[in-house]
């Protein structure tokens, strides 16, 4: 898979423990989540429950609770966590000095199973 | 570090139940090595009854089968019974020569059945009733014999005859008692049982006491004999007349036990490397054969294991059911009544009802239901809370939906609702669902229901019901308890009473001091934890703890109120719902401006601006140019009100004003859950004040206060606190009451069922009776709000959290 590096932000754009949103045209947008150790994660803006957006929801750890009807995702693969199933497609990310690179647009990575 | 070596005996429901909650708290300190003595993983003890009618296989009982030890790397050793441990060398051996160290043992061997030392009483054909062994060689016996006799009219022994029965056989049950389930029931009760159970074709032998049993030639029991010399044809004999901890090993080990290996209330035995859970247990002279209790010592004896060493098992009030279909009877406490105490009762021996509840002064100690057991739950929560009753006593007996506390709108007879009826009305879920989850998950908690079904996961108004379907479902298994003593979530093993208290006592003004004082599992927590301690900072500390917004729900961080597509709500407030036409300009200018969808006047009296783009939350405030109705927090939301005195030709008050200065006075006010007041100006109470948190109505003399109504998930009439004469007595005494909601009220607690939970007395008391008090209460208010601004203010004009209303180009 093609791999389109794209420097989106730098990590202090990003608050500890909060989400940034980044806009495509034409696609689904995509939410950057800062932890409280500032890892960096990205997903599909989308809860794989009602499409709640991900990025406006509580980051705890390494998930966040969907705001619409609290399903916590885990950040690292999208997947749901606990009973819930279903998944936001993850999107592979870098950090250099301070930047936030995004792999964009091609390489949206899927679940091993169907999502 | 070298993870620690923990041995467990005995591979039942307590012990397994430790090790689950060990895994959940502190997984991978221990390797872990199980012994059962049983051929077969963990099942469902209590539900052998159900097997052996015939209503559910083995394999629906199951608890955890041999994939589960698997994948949490527990080394299991079944048909291993362990028969001696070195208490110096610290291991353990079983019969087959296997040894094992330990640097931690648990003990959970259970009981075993008590056999009457009767001649014959190792006759072929003579069993007891106590695993999946014993229901077994029932089912086989009923395939062939026809006459059968159980020994002991307790629990068990009328479950299993129910299923013999069931199964065809001719069943006969011997009682030494002159009545059934003496531990359980009153005389009134077990009659009522005794005639249900004589339709299904039992026949009860009471007062009796057995001689012998007699053989054939073959070594095989072939009938029964009493001390009154009467016989009766038995081909089956199941004893089942009480069960004696299993002792046996500990002894051996020079472990002191008293009927029961003798616990501390951190469960560990005398010497303290080695715990012990279970029915095996003596904890202060006590030994539970109930599956509740004993998974609150399997909590405990965890919670301990994994090192965290603050819990305390200190004694369970128990509560029983029989598990025979179509009979209900459910007992709690001290139902049979001692001195001092005093009964009510109602009796419909016709229609099979019989109810008793036992009194000791002001509270609710014992209860006996038959027939109608649909409040036992509720009956079992007031024993156990200890809840002062002078105040429903008569309605007490007419059960919980006349008194009013949780309801679905007066459905709770969860027994008699059909698998197709609808439960939770959010979800969509039906009880047939949730009863399907709790067998085949192995639930026995609301919270796991919770989050398997959905079923009460949103308004949560159907969280007594189906906490009604869990008891009936597995009995005291249930793990029901209220808010109070519920952890506050997963992360920590502390209630909000203990939270707060901490929060208070110890001066913690930030979250990560609070997760570190109290030694939160998760590194920052979780969405049910954090906005929780956020809240509870804030309300104990003003000024001084910083309110954290990433601990905040997203509508409380953005102040403006998500909707399903995404886009948010905007609620301009309206003080007291008054309004003029440069305001009404503005919105309808913004609404055209920023094609604003749908523009709806709400309930509380102000105006509903829906449908609008995150990003144009600023502008949209900023053109706006009125204040936060913080329709979105739990907070202040609106004060509504009648128009009163000034044009109504009946109002006696101003009303319309008093709300005006009563919003004023409170705005920025964050509370444990939502707050609505409303005025109204004479007693037709148009403003509707008999369903707010505080409602205010004028009469020509004054102003009456009340508080705690609530029109929402349940409707919900607000409790009179007093009357005052002026208007600033009004502010003084609501704010007052407010404070005190602000300051012991957990997370998310409506004033309604903090007022439930702390009694109309409690607050009565420190609003109406104490002036200092009031006072005090009122200035701790005044000081909080003076650190509060509008926040839609400081976004437009202060650029507050910018970051959350900008986007980022892709």
């Amino acid at each position: 898979m093609q791999q389109d590096w794209k420097a989106i932000c730098q990590i202090d754009d990003i608050p500890a423990q909060g989400a940034r949103v980044v806009k495509r045209a034409g696609a689904d947008d995509i939410a950057v989540f800062r932890t409280v150790d500032n890892q960096i994660f990205a997903l599909i803006d989308k809860c794989p429950h009602k499409g709640g957006p991900l990025s406006q929801g509580v980051v705890h750890g390494r998930a966040v609770t969907c705001p619409l009807h609290n399903w916590v995702i885990a950040l690292d693969s999208g997947e749901a966590q606990g009973p819930d199933e279903g998944c936001a497609g993850h999107i592979p990310v870098r950090l250099e000095a301070g930047t936030v690179y995004l792999a964009l647009p091609q390489a949206v990575a899927t679940c091993d199973h169907a999502c | 570090m070298k993870p620690q070596k923990l041995v467990m005996v005995g591979n039942g429901m307590a012990g397994v139940r430790t090790l689950e909650e060990l895994l959940k708290l502190a997984s991978g300190q221990y390797d872990i090595t199980v012994f059962g003595a049983e051929p077969h993983a963990n099942y469902n003890r209590i539900l052998l009854s159900p097997v052996l009618t015939g209503e559910q296989s083995f394999k629906d009982i199951m608890l955890n089968d041999v994939d589960w030890y698997a994948e949490h790397g527990i080394t299991l050793h079944l048909n291993k019974k362990v028969v001696k441990i070195d208490r110096v060398r610290r291991e353990v051996l079983a019969e087959d020569g296997t040894v094992a160290e330990y640097d931690r043992l648990l003990l959970a061997t259970g009981s075993n059945p008590f056999i009457l030392p009767v001649p014959g009483k190792d006759l072929d054909g003579v069993i007891t009733f106590r695993d999946i062994y014993d229901v077994n060689r029932m089912i086989e016996a009923a395939q062939t014999k026809r006459h059968a006799v159980v020994i002991g009219g307790g629990l068990l022994g009328l479950e299993a005859a129910n299923g013999l029965a069931a199964r065809g056989m001719q069943v006969s049950v011997v009682h030494l008692s002159s009545w059934l389930l003496e531990r359980q029931l009153d005389p009134s009760a077990a009659k009522l049982l005794q005639r249900n159970l004589e339709t299904r074709q039992l026949s009860f032998l009471l007062e009796k006491q057995t001689e012998a049993l007699l053989g054939d030639e073959h070594g095989a029991v072939r009938a029964i004999r009493f001390k009154d010399g009467n016989e009766i044809p038995a081909e089956l004999v199941v004893m089942a007349v009480g069960i004696r901890p299993n002792t046996t090993l500990a002894e051996s080990a020079g472990i002191y036990c008293n009927r029961g290996v003798v616990v501390s209330d951190t469960m560990q035995t005398y010497d303290p490397r080695i715990y012990a859970v279970g029915e095996c247990v003596s904890h202060r002279g006590i030994a539970y054969g109930l599956v509740a209790p004993l998974f609150e010592q399997a909590r405990v004896a965890a919670n301990h294991l994994a090192n965290y060493g603050i819990g305390r098992y200190e004694g369970s009030v128990t509560s029983t059911k029989l598990k025979v279909t179509g009979i209900d009877l459910f007992s709690a406490g001290d139902f049979m009544g001692s001195e001092g105490t005093e009964a009510i009762t109602l009796a419909d021996p016709v229609g099979g009802v019989y109810k008793k509840l036992v009194v000791k002064g002001d509270r609710l100690v014992g209860a006996c239901l038959y027939g109608d057991t649909s409040d036992g739950a509720w009956y079992f929560r007031l024993i156990r809370e200890g809840k002062p009753i002078h105040e429903i006593r008569d309605q007490l007996m007419f059960g919980e939906s006349a008194v009013g506390d949780v309801g679905h709108a007066g459905e709770n007879r969860a027994a008699t609702m059909p698998d197709s009826a609808e439960v939770c009305g959010c979800n969509g879920v039906c009880k047939g669902t949730i009863v399907k989850a709790i067998r085949d998950k192995g639930l026995f908690t609301v919270d796991g229901i919770k989050q398997h079904t959905k079923a009460a996961s949103s308004c949560g108004s159907c969280s007594g019901l189906v906490e009604q379907i869990l008891i009936n479902c597995v009995g005291g298994a249930a793990d029901v308890k209220p808010k109070s003593e519920k952890p506050v979530c997963g992360c920590t093993d502390h209630n909000h009473a203990a939270v707060r208290q901490a929060i208070r006592e110890q001066h913690l003004i930030s979250i990560p001091a609070v997760m570190r004082y109290l030694n939160w599992r998760t590194p920052d927590g979780c969405a049910t934890c954090r906005p929780a301690l956020n809240y509870y900072l804030i309300s104990t500390w003003p000024g001084e703890a910083r309110d954290d917004s990433r601990s905040r729900l997203i509508n409380e961080r953005v102040h403006a109120n998500i909707q399903k597509d995404g886009t948010y709500s905007v609620v301009p407030r309206m003080w007291g719902g008054v309004t003029n036409p440069s305001e009404l300009r503005r919105i309808a200018d913004v609404a055209d401006k920023y094609q604003i969808p749908m523009v709806k006047v709400t309930g509380g009296q102000r105006i509903d601006l829906l449908g609008v783009k995150k990003e144009d939350l600023p502008k949209v405030w900023a053109e706006l140019d009125m204040p936060s109705g913080h329709a979105y927090g739990k907070s202040l939301r609106t004060v509504k009100t009648c128009v009163g005195s000034e044009f109504c030709r009946f109002g006696t008050q101003n009303s319309t004003q008093m709300g005006i200065d009563l919003e004023k006075d409170l705005f920025g006010m964050w509370s444990p859950a939502k707050v609505k007041l409303a005025v109204s100006g004479c007693p037709r109470n148009c403003a509707e004040a008999g369903i707010k948190d505080v409602g205010v109505i004028g009469v020509d003399s004054g102003w009456e206060l009340y508080i705690g109504g609530n029109g929402g998930i349940k409707t919900e009439v607000a409790q009179f606190l007093c009357k005052v004469t002026s208007h600033d007595e009004v502010l003084e005494y609501s704010g007052a009451f407010l404070q005190l909601y602000r300051e012991e009220a957990f997370y998310l607690e409506r004033t309604v069922h903090y007022l439930h939970r702390v009694g109309l007395e409690h607050i009565k008391q420190r609003v109406v009776d104490d002036a200092d008090g009031r006072a005090e209460l009122y200035a701790r208010l005044r000081y909080a709000l003076s650190f509060e601004q509008d926040p839609w203010l400081e976004r437009t004009k202060q650029g507050v959290d910018k970051h959350e209303f900008e986007v980022l180009a892709g």
